[in-house]
């Protein structure tokens, strides 16, 4: 069968040379570029130099990376405790009901993010919908500054990845076999005791791949706080931005990229590992 | 045979450095053969079809078709057709354009097709079903379509890998006829796959054992069933004792052989073992015959006895331990498990096998 | 037992209705008279007669579209061929090559955005239109290529042999065969591709050069700038084809389904 192999050979030729320029390649490029010097306008100096990563360093930059860092961290703290007794819970209706749940969970999934976000900038401004409902409550005197500030970008993190979180527990808990927790109940054990030992236990990996599948993405999505920040707030992705726009200095915004790519990287491992690790506990 | 049909000459085929699944293979098949290569699964059958076929090249050896040489040859160039396994129907293509699809890369008019197609499901029994979808028929009905599919162009040769292997005992049973007079009623030769030794002596005018990719043995069923000429086929085919021990002297046309706890006579049919020569004998269960007086034959201690599928099973161990199968129609055997008996079997029954392995061992 | 599934149906139902109602607020402020969307002062449809007067909103339409379109065909040829040419070699590279080309869709946004911009900016290539084209290609292929390849991985070897067996030379037992099999996996890729397509503010930005925008970018220039009704009636208009596309796509996935149960 030669013939077929040549084939086949045409047939990936397409997807080897357009991923080795357009996708390889300009990732080589950008970690290239982190090694050069940066030069007046958009221009680079083929010097090599690690001025670009030490610049990382300096406490105005590092508080970025931090700052960053700690938003993730809260965002994700926020999509842990919203988005596991959901996926928990999802796991434990009907046939019918998942079915179901899982179809509404999906449609906003689908729906442009900026509309999405949109539609919560118009409803936590000052005179949007949110005050309106707490001061006709009683609750409130004077609107609350939501919109714009550090509690709305957790929001908009919040509400953007918390699907993703939802899925990766719903999967794990959908798996656990149930009996478990009926023979933890059978042999004495209290409900929260029964869920502590038995099912928060097994399903544990789904969390931490939720974790991290909704960590790695909130460091880069420097548009939700932009549009629910305002500007306010720094993030590596805004600093990325702005350093290829306005700053001009791209070595530093290629170093920025390379550090959070080499993040990212080390996230999807322990990701895999984690996930390899569940396949072996479903084996045993 | 009067004519060779279809010969392969020495295939070797290795898919990894450590194994070989063809060493050497050498066959050659008659016009309107029916032969089937039997043997358990991974021992090289379906390679070899699909060496026959052209979608497996061979490492070294040749495929002669009519003569012609045609190892090199792509699929699509040659007379010969798959019936595969899992039916392998294209599952978004009614059963008349399944069945036309080779008429209609041959470039023959629609009208032609049409009315080949239709005169092909009535020769598998499923006229009228032209506008079904694969997925609307039974298993039955889907191996009849593949059937339809690959003799639309008239192949020289049809290959069948297993064709009834995902049906049920029932319509196997009906199937394996329907097959063998299809055959008859065209002509064709057929190279037929199975594991199942009842369906390969049923159907074959010849069968072809083979084990870990070589032929064991090739005759005709009553040669291979009555004269199996290895352990393996005896075993293999006719579900065989076998039994291991030393030849002691020739009586006329018989050679009688001590084996643990007895001696006894076997039909030499024509070897002639030197005295003291280990030899191997083949003995079918249904030929061992039980003594409770234990009087004749080999001694022997009862360790299991039951019954299945119309059919008595005592199993037995000889005083060196190895295991005999003895069954028998009905319960007519007293026996419990922890008497002694003897067992023995007429000298015809016994086949000496394994005979070319032994000598060679010799030497 | 039975209060416990109560209180779950609630915190389900309530989490729900948190996710809807970013959404429905902005549909029913597409239809509000006033210009603030403050308070429901009236039904009006002016904001969506103003959004289809608005010429740099249709043209930004037309660019995504256009964009939307055209990278997907391009991926979906690429994605396609490169799946089912994956499937056959067994080359060392293979597994790189795989892993390279689905990176896109594992690393952040934003710096395949960045890294795309100084690249085209080093192979001085002009942006606009053809920038777009091959960044939202970058990251429109490996949808395509893994329904395609799960899709393949599904499907039966033999079915490929029967046509060779039959008399199709490799070309037409592809043609035949492999591709009317394989065509639902690459439609709901590339419908998978398309709604990321028309979703991409992250990427485009960076390499759409100065004159060309796209919806997205347009809808988020509008939002940081200031609040414009226009913008909840586009969002609406999105939001309706967002849904149109998911039928057509659970559509497919029917079929896709049905077959995979003739297999």
């Amino acid at each position: 069968m030669k013939k077929k192999k040549s084939g086949a050979v045409w047939m990936i030729l397409p997807l080897y040379i357009f991923t080795i320029i357009f996708v390889a390649g300009p990732l080589l490029y950008m970690v290239a570029l982190s090694f050069a010097q940066p030069k007046a306008g958009h221009g680079v100096e083929w010097i090599f130099t690690l001025e670009n990563y030490k610049k990382i360093l300096d406490p105005v930059y590092m508080q970025t990376f931090t700052g960053s860092f700690k938003l993730a961290l809260t965002s994700t703290l926020f999509i842990c405790l919203i988005g596991y007794p959901f996926g928990y819970f999802m796991a434990k209706l009907s046939d019918k009901w998942k079915k179901r749940a899982m179809i509404f969970l999906m449609l906003p999934f689908w729906v442009n993010s900026l509309i999405r976000l949109y539609g919560w900038m118009i409803i936590l401004q000052t005179k949007g919908l949110l005050n309106h409902a707490l001061k006709s409550l009683g609750l409130i005197d004077k609107p609350l500054r939501i919109l714009y500030s550090y509690p709305a970008i957790v929001i908009g993190m919040t509400y953007v990845l918390l699907p993703f979180m939802i899925l990766s527990v719903y999967s794990s808990a959908e798996k656990l076999d149930w009996s478990l927790v009926e023979a933890a109940r059978d042999l004495g054990a209290k409900p929260f005791k029964a869920f502590w030992t038995v099912s928060f236990k097994l399903t544990l990996p789904g969390l931490l791949s939720g974790v991290i599948l909704t960590f790695v993405p909130s460091m880069g999505l420097f548009f939700i706080a932009d549009i629910l920040g305002g500007n306010k707030i720094v993030l590596v992705g805004s600093l990325i931005q702005e350093q290829m726009t306005r700053g001009s200095n791209w070595p530093f915004a290629a170093a920025l990229a390379v550090v959070l790519m080499i993040l990212t990287t080390l996230m999807i491992m322990l990701y895999r590992k984690i996930t390899n690790a569940k396949e072996l506990e479903g084996v045993g | 045979m009067a004519d060779t049909c279809l010969e392969l000459k020495n295939i070797r085929k290795s898919f990894s450095k450590d194994e070989t699944v063809l060493k050497e293979i050498s066959l050659s098949i008659g016009k309107g053969e029916f032969i089937t290569l039997l043997g358990s699964s991974g021992c090289g059958k379906t390679t070899t079809l699909r060496i026959i076929a052209g979608l497996e090249m061979p490492d070294s050896g040749q495929v002669f078709l009519d003569g012609r040489d045609v190892t090199a040859l792509p699929p699509e160039a040659r007379d010969v057709n798959t019936v595969f396994q899992n039916y392998a129907l294209f599952p978004h293509m009614t059963v008349a354009d399944n069945i036309g699809y080779g008429l209609k890369l041959r470039k023959v008019p629609k009208a032609e097709i049409k009315k080949r197609v239709s005169q092909m499901l009535e020769l598998v029994q499923l006229p009228g079903y032209e506008k079904r979808k694969p997925s609307e028929l039974s298993g039955g009905q889907r191996q009849r379509v593949a059937i339809a599919r690959s003799l639309i162009n008239n192949p020289k040769v049809l290959l069948l890998d297993e064709p009834l292997g995902a049906l049920d005992l029932q319509l196997r049973r009906i199937m394996q006829l329907e097959l063998k007079k299809l055959q008859k009623k065209l002509g064709i030769t057929f190279i037929y796959i199975t594991h199942d030794q009842e369906e390969a002596i049923n159907m074959s005018d010849r069968i072809a054992v083979m084990n870990h990719g070589t032929f064991e043995q090739i005759g005709s069923p009553d040669e291979i069933y009555n004269h199996p000429k290895t352990s393996y086929v005896a075993t293999f085919v006719g579900n065989a004792n076998i039994l291991k021990g030393k030849a002691e002297e020739l009586e006329g046309d018989k050679v009688r052989v001590s084996l643990a706890g007895g001696s006894v006579l076997a039909a030499a049919d024509g070897n002639t073992p030197a005295k003291a020569a280990p030899v191997t004998l083949a003995v079918r269960s249904e030929n061992i015959v039980l003594d409770e007086s234990c009087q004749r034959g080999l001694l022997a201690e009862v360790v299991e006895k039951s019954f299945a599928g119309g059919l008595l099973r005592v199993v037995l161990k000889l005083t060196d331990g190895t295991e005999v199968i003895a069954s028998r129609y009905g319960i007519d055997a007293s026996v419990q498990p922890g008497q002694n008996v003897t067992c023995f079997f007429e000298p015809e029954n016994a086949v000496l096998v394994d005979v070319e392995k032994e000598s060679g061992a010799e030497s | 037992m039975k209060k416990n599934s109560k209180l779950s149906g609630f915190y389900l139902g309530l989490i729900f209705v948190l996710m809807y109602l970013p959404i429905a607020v902005v549909i029913v402020f597409s239809f509000n008279e006033s210009k603030l969307p403050v308070r429901f002062t009236g039904f009006s449809l002016k904001w969506y007669q103003q959004l289809f007067s608005d010429s740099a909103m249709i043209e930004a339409l037309g660019n995504s579209l256009f964009l939307g379109v055209v990278s997907c065909l391009v991926s979906a040829v690429i994605g396609t061929l490169g799946a089912v040419g994956l499937s056959r070699i067994h080359w060392k590279t293979k597994g790189a090559l795989e892993y390279i080309s689905i990176l896109p869709l594992m690393i952040p946004e934003i710096i395949l955005g960045m890294v795309m911009m100084a690249f085209f900016y080093m192979l001085n290539l002009p942006f606009g239109m053809l920038t777009l084209l091959i960044g939202h290609t970058v990251f429109c292929v490996p949808y395509i290529l893994m329904e395609v390849k799960a899709r393949l991985a599904g499907m039966d070897p033999s079915l490929e042999e029967a046509a060779r067996d039959l008399g199709a030379g490799p070309f037409r037992a592809f043609w035949d065969i492999i591709l009317p099999l394989i065509m639902p996996a690459v439609m709901s890729g590339s419908l998978l591709a398309f709604a990321m397509s028309m979703d991409d503010v992250v990427i485009s930005i960076f390499i759409n050069g100065p004159r060309l925008s796209t919806l997205p970018i347009k809808v988020y220039t509008q939002i940081k700038t200031g609040v414009t009704p226009e913008v909840n009636a586009l969002c609406t208009i999105m939001l309706a084809v967002t849904i149109l596309i998911l039928l057509i796509y659970t559509a497919i996935g029917k079929i896709t389904g049905r077959n995979q149960k003739n297999n």
